[in-house]
C-alpha cells in the first residue's frame, strides 16, 4: 500500500518536472552557449531588432499616445538610434525599479528611461555619454509649501517613487524623513493629490513640469543634491554597443540633435526657458 | 463627464487599448486558473497522504507561496531564471507560471480541506461496494469535493484576476498599466482624468469578475439539487 502511494507521488513529481522542462524548452531557444547576457552590436544588427527599455507612463520623456505609439524625449532618441543602427526597434515598458534588472539579464539591449547616472548604478550597468541634465526638486501644495527639508516635521511623509534618485538621496542624507514609496509615477501623483504626503521629491524636471500644469502646487525646492546627468545605459561589459552609442551621441551633437529633440518633445512642458539648462549636446556637460 | 475626464478614452484607440489590457490580464489569470484547478486538485489529494516526506514537501511548498509576495515570485521567475539558467522566458509566460504556482498551492490547500471534510463512512461504504481506491476518488470523493470547493475557489479566481496588476513590473502591459499610460499621456489636456479612468477600470474588472460569480452561484445551486 505504502509503496504504491510512493509511486504515485513519484509520478506526480516527474510530471511536474516535465512541465517545467517543457516551459523551458519552448522559450529558452535563444539562450546561446555563450555566458554573456548581452547582445553585441553585430548580434543586434544581425537580428534586425534592437530592444530598448523605456517608460510608458512618463510624459514627456517616455509615454504612449492615444494610438498606442511610444513618444517622448527618450523615445525620439531611441527612434534615431534604431534608424542609424539600421534595425527595427522593440520597446519594452519598464518601471523605475526594474531598469537595472532588465540590463543585467539582457532582456533589453539599451535602457533609455530617464536613467540618472549614479556611482552605485555604474557598478551594475555601463552608462554612455549623457544627453540631459537633472537635479532633484521637491513640490508641495500651496497651502503648505516646503521650502527647505528642515520644514518637514517628524510626522510628515514625503512621497517618492521606488528606485529613483530621489529615494536614494533622501534615504542616505536624510534618514529621519519618513518616505511614502510608490512603484509607478501615476500612483505617486495621485497620492500627492490625495494628500497622502506633504511633498513629492523627484527629478526637478518632473516637479517643475508638475507645478506648471497643476495649479495649487509650488516647487519649494527647485534644486537639491548634486547636479546629475541622464544617459543611455547598456549591460555591464557590452563594449561594442557602448562605443557605438557614444560615437553616435558625439556625431549627433554636430547637427544639434538633442536641441531639436527638446523642441519636438519637451518645449510644451518646460517652455524654452529651460532648454539650455536641460539639454546636453554631444555628450559634453557645460559647467 | 468633463470633470471625470472620461472623454480621453474616446481619443484614438485608447478604449480599445484598455480592453486589450484587460484581455491580457484575463488571459494570464484564466490560463493560470485552469492549470491551478487541475494541478491544485492533484496537489490537494497528495496533501491528504500520511507519508511524512510528502507532508514535509507540501508544507514547504505551501509556506513558500504564503510567505513570498507575488511580486518577488514574478522577479524570481522572470529575471532569476535568466540569471541562473539563461532561460529567456516571455513575460506573460513568466506571469502564468507564477500565478499557477501560487494558485496550485492555494487551490491544493482548499482541496485538502474539502477532501478531509468528506466523512469517513463515504470511503468505507465505497470500499464495501467493491470500488477501488481510484474509483472511490473519481466517483465519490472528487464530485463532493468540487461542490464544496466552488465558493472558495471563486474567491481565489477573482483574487488572481485582480492581482494581475502586478505583472506590469515585468513589462506586461495590462489594464492598469494602460490606464496609467492614458492618464500620463493626457496629463496636460485632462489633468483630472485619473478618477474617471480608474472608475472605468473598476467597472471593467467588475464586469469581468461578475460572470464568474454568477457561474459559481449557478453551479452551486445545480449541484446541490
Amino acid at each position: 500500500m505504502k509503496n504504491s502511494k510512493f509511486k504515485k507521488v513519484l509520478a506526480l513529481l516527474t510530471a511536474a518536472v516535465m512541465i517545467v522542462a517543457a516551459f523551458a524548452s519552448c522559450s529558452g531557444s535563444d539562450s546561446g552557449a555563450s555566458n554573456a547576457v548581452y547582445r553585441t552590436l553585430d548580434e543586434i544588427r544581425e537580428s534586425g531588432t534592437v530592444k530598448i527599455g523605456v517608460f510608458s507612463d512618463k510624459n514627456p520623456f517616455g509615454y504612449v499616445d492615444e494610438n498606442g505609439d511610444y513618444q517622448g524625449y527618450d523615445v525620439y532618441f531611441a527612434e534615431r538610434l534604431a534608424e542609424d543602427l539600421g534595425v527595427e526597434v522593440e520597446y519594452v515598458s519598464t518601471e523605475a525599479a526594474s531598469r537595472i534588472e532588465y540590463l543585467q539579464t539582457g532582456k533589453v539591449d539599451i535602457i533609455l528611461a530617464n536613467f540618472t547616472v549614479t556611482d552605485e548604478r555604474k557598478e551594475e550597468v555601463d552608462f554612455a555619454l549623457p544627453y540631459m541634465n537633472v537635479a532633484l526638486g521637491v513640490v508641495s501644495p500651496d497651502s503648505r509649501v516646503i521650502e527647505s527639508l528642515d520644514d518637514i516635521e517628524d510626522s510628515d511623509e514625503v512621497i517618492v517613487i521606488s528606485g529613483t534618485t530621489a529615494e536614494t538621496y533622501l534615504t542616505e542624507n536624510y534618514p529621519d524623513i519618513k518616505l511614502k514609496k510608490f512603484d509607478a509615477y501615476a500612483q505617486a501623483k495621485t497620492a500627492l493629490e490625495n494628500g497622502e504626503g506633504v511633498a513629492w521629491a523627484n527629478d526637478n524636471t518632473e516637479v517643475i513640469a508638475y507645478a506648471l500644469q497643476n495649479s495649487g502646487y509650488t516647487v519649494g525646492i527647485p534644486s537639491l543634491g548634486s547636479n546629475d546627468t541622464i544617459a543611455p545605459a547598456v549591460s555591464k561589459g557590452n563594449k561594442t554597443l557602448l562605443n557605438w552609442i557614444n560615437e553616435e551621441i558625439e556625431s549627433l551633437g554636430e547637427e544639434n540633435f538633442f536641441h531639436k529633440d527638446y523642441e519636438e518633445t519637451l518645449v510644451d512642458t518646460y517652455g524654452t526657458d529651460y532648454e539650455e539648462e536641460l539639454v546636453v549636446e554631444g555628450g559634453v556637460v557645460s559647467e | 463627464m468633463q470633470a471625470l475626464g472620461i472623454e480621453v478614452l474616446l481619443k484614438g484607440s485608447n478604449f480599445l487599448r484598455l480592453l486589450g489590457g484587460l484581455w491580457v490580464a484575463l488571459k494570464i489569470s484564466l490560463i493560470a486558473v485552469l492549470f491551478s484547478i487541475v494541478l491544485g486538485i492533484l496537489f490537494g489529494i497528495v496533501m491528504t497522504y500520511k507519508n511524512p516526506l510528502v507532508k514535509i514537501i507540501s508544507r514547504i511548498y505551501l509556506e513558500i507561496v504564503r510567505i513570498m509576495p507575488q511580486m518577488v515570485l514574478l522577479f524570481i521567475v522572470f529575471f532569476g531564471t535568466t540569471r541562473m539558467f539563461g532561460w529567456n522566458l516571455d513575460a506573460e509566460l513568466a506571469a502564468i507560471i507564477v500565478f499557477t504556482f501560487w494558485g496550485t498551492a492555494e487551490m491544493g490547500d482548499l482541496v485538502r480541506g474539502a477532501v478531509s471534510n468528506i466523512p469517513k463512512h463515504q470511503y468505507e461504504s465505497s470500499y464495501a461496494l467493491g470500488l477501488s481506491k481510484a474509483q472511490t476518488y473519481y466517483h465519490i470523493v472528487i464530485p463532493q469535493t468540487l461542490r464544496r470547493l466552488i465558493p472558495l475557489s471563486i474567491n481565489l479566481v477573482t483574487r488572481m484576476i485582480k492581482t494581475t496588476s502586478l505583472v506590469m513590473m515585468i513589462g506586461v502591459v495590462e489594464a492598469l498599466k494602460v490606464t496609467q499610460q492614458i492618464i500620463e499621456a493626457n496629463r496636460m489636456v485632462a489633468p483630472n482624468a485619473a478618477f474617471g479612468l480608474y472608475l472605468t477600470v473598476f467597472i471593467l474588472y467588475f464586469l469581468a469578475c461578475w460572470p464568474i460569480s454568477l457561474l459559481a452561484t449557478y453551479l452551486e445551486k445545480k449541484w446541490s439539487a
